[in-house]
């Protein structure tokens, strides 16, 4: 068999750099779908999720280090942000109107149908958390909100990893060992960032520090998902992805730093929070566009299953 | 295919085997007492590029127009399957060497002349996976196993959530911007009820499309590949036929005169979720060291 078609991404795409160089496809066209989710809802539902649920955990964290004023901001923080996220989230359906079709079944082999459940017990507890600590009232129902919405805020956080690499898209799936991580590191940042815009930085310590671990893991996941994925994490390095991802990795590092150094200094430490918040949304954006962009090109998809195939090849024939 | 390196195994593909030694897709669904496994084979060797398949299917599923596009760059105009589009002919216009019509197959066979040029034709559709992705990620139950084997989207169910049309490795799935739910091929779920033929495999005029039990099918392709082999076209290979492969082996599956990739399929699509256990392994643990961070964060009390 002599024939081959078209070298598909060179004549498609030509600016992107895709591996293999060479491959064939179907006229350059997709394999894959790409996804119909829409930015800004389907970002911003996974930056206002793990906001909200690393705030429910800061709260908790604030709570018990004596901080009552942290842990009311980081409440209601969590409160508006899951909020926000449900929104986001039944906004992009394409039928909004059966969002709650999600909870006629459960199946732990659909993240969706997991994180749905998840924020059904999530969001009635951070609401509850955050409306005890406002209004001061039924503070034992409180306690027990705050408790309950510490430990589902984790995962509320980290599912949102699970959803995106349980794809066929090409940059998410191939990314499913370090985007947890990441993703929970964005969370910690954007809710320690935002303790730090809220509160003055002397009655804010937990939130730095959630803030500072958070960003040291979202830098130390993301070399981490670059290294390990080689040639095919170059959706995350190049095009629109690459500038949101570069931007926050930017910003992250300043944030860390003002945080870091800040000191006392009211202005710095906002300055620093704003820039850690904006730094997570930007990565959550970053992310979703790298997985679009690895879905419209052909040869994210063909290039490392036709590698596979190569190496299942040679161990058959040695 | 080759076998898929990625996951240790069919992470959810636990149930009763059928003939061949792959899974049972109704039986591992639950159907105690089911027909046998219903499927497409769709030998592209004897295809002509009639598009009378996509016709008919249209036809009967009463499936909106989507579009009257010229793409420029062969005589398919359909472009990819989607919501509106169930089955979809691939052309390809590729350089070959010539080929004396004495080696081809009786009739059909790739049709090449003394041009140095040869047309491949292929009718793609829903693979009816046997383990489906898309049917796995769907959170409302909306996309079930039907008695045949099949997978079908009901519709009445169907929130439009998405997941499915970024689960599926073929980009077969695709959601309707006019109703807001994701739709694609039933093999004609309503027709095979009542012991019809699905309305594309009806309406092919070559056999082409070849509809039966999928233990019959894999059979008869099997034979169909010696024959093509032995008359010289040694290119013939099935795609999807094999449950050893990344999706258990396809309901409907394909004879292809070349690569998978040039007819725009997947050369070695994975199930998404043989690697579930891993990615939630991964997402607990990032949950917990979330968890960890913040009970640091708030471990050293006001002085």
């Amino acid at each position: 068999m002599t024939a081959r078609t078209r070298r598909g991404g060179r004549e498609a795409r030509e600016a992107s750099m895709v591996p293999p160089a060479e491959f064939q496809s179907y006229y350059g066209r997709p394999v894959l779908k790409e996804p119909v989710w829409a930015a800004p809802d389907v970002p911003g539902y996974l930056f206002f999720g793990g906001l909200a649920g690393a705030s429910s955990a800061l709260a908790a964290a604030a709570g018990f280090a004596g901080r009552p004023e942290l842990a009311r901001a980081a409440k209601t923080a969590a409160a508006g942000a899951i909020s926000l996220s449900a929104v986001a989230l039944v906004r992009d359906l394409g039928r909004p109107a059966r969002f709650l079709n999600m909870l006629r079944v459960f199946k732990p082999t659909s993240p969706m149908s997991v994180g749905s459940w998840l924020l059904a017990a999530y969001g009635p507890a951070a609401g509850a958390a955050a409306a005890s600590a406002v209004t001061g009232r039924l503070p034992r129902i409180g306690r027990a909100a705050t408790a309950t919405a510490a430990a589902l805020g984790p995962a509320v956080a980290a599912y949102t990893a699970a959803l995106l690499s349980d794809t066929a898209v090409p940059a998410w799936h191939e990314a499913h060992r370090e985007l947890p991580y990441l993703f929970v590191g964005s969370a910690a940042t954007a809710a320690g960032g935002l303790g730090l815009v809220l509160v003055p930085p002397e009655r804010a310590e937990p939130a730095r520090r959630l803030a500072l671990l958070g960003a040291a893991g979202e830098l130390l996941a993301k070399s981490l998902l670059i290294r390990r994925l080689g040639p095919a994490a170059r959706p995350y390095q190049s095009g629109r992805a690459g500038d949101l991802m570069q931007a926050g990795e930017v910003l992250t590092a300043s944030g860390l730093a003002a945080a870091a150094l800040g000191g006392r200094s009211r202005v710095l430490a906002m300055a620093a929070g704003t820039m850690l918040v904006t730094a997570s949304a930007l990565t959550r954006f970053g992310v979703f566009h790298a997985g679009r962009e690895s879905a419209r090109d052909p040869g994210y998809t063909i290039g490392p299953q036709r590698d596979r195939i190569r190496q299942q090849q040679g161990r058959d024939t040695p | 295919m080759a076998h898929a390196a990625s996951g240790p195994g069919p992470a959810f593909a636990t149930g009763p085997a059928d003939a061949a030694g792959g899974l049972d897709p109704a039986a591992s669904s639950g159907y105690a007492d089911h027909p046998p496994r219903m499927g497409f084979f769709t030998d592209t060797s004897v295809c002509i590029g009639c598009k009378a398949c996509e016709v008919a299917c249209k036809e009967w599923n009463a499936v909106p127009a989507d579009g009257l596009d010229l793409t420029g760059m062969s005589y398919d105009n359909t472009g990819a399957l989607g919501a509106s589009t169930w089955r979809h002919v691939a052309f390809i216009e590729q350089p070959a060497p010539a080929v004396p019509d004495s080696v081809l197959p009786d009739p059909g066979g790739p049709i090449a002349g003394g041009d140095g040029v040869r047309w491949l034709m292929s009718s793609d559709v829903c693979k009816h996976c046997t383990e489906a992705a898309c049917l796995d990620v769907c959170p409302t139950g909306a996309l079930l196993r039907t008695e045949f084997g099949t997978v079908v989207v009901q519709d009445d169910v169907c929130n439009g959530c998405g997941y499915c049309v970024s689960a599926c490795p073929f980009g077969v799935i695709g959601r309707r911007e006019s109703d807001g739910g994701a739709h694609k091929c039933t093999l004609c779920y309503d027709r095979l009820g009542d012991g019809l033929t699905p309305a594309c495999a009806k309406a092919c005029p070559t056999e082409s499309i070849q509809f039966g039990p999928l233990d019959e099918l894999r059979e008869r392709a099997a034979g169909r590949v010696t024959e093509l082999h032995e008359a010289g076209v040694s290119d013939a290979r099935l795609y999807g036929a094999d449950p050893a492969d990344g999706i258990g082996g396809a309901g409907a599956f394909f004879l292809l005169l070349d690569e998978p990739e040039v007819y725009g399929l997947p050369p070695d699509p994975v199930v998404t979720t043989r690697d579930l256990p891993r990615i939630w392994r991964h997402a607990a643990t990032a949950a917990a060291s979330l968890a960890v961070a913040a009970i640091l964060s708030g471990a050293w009390r006001r002085p």
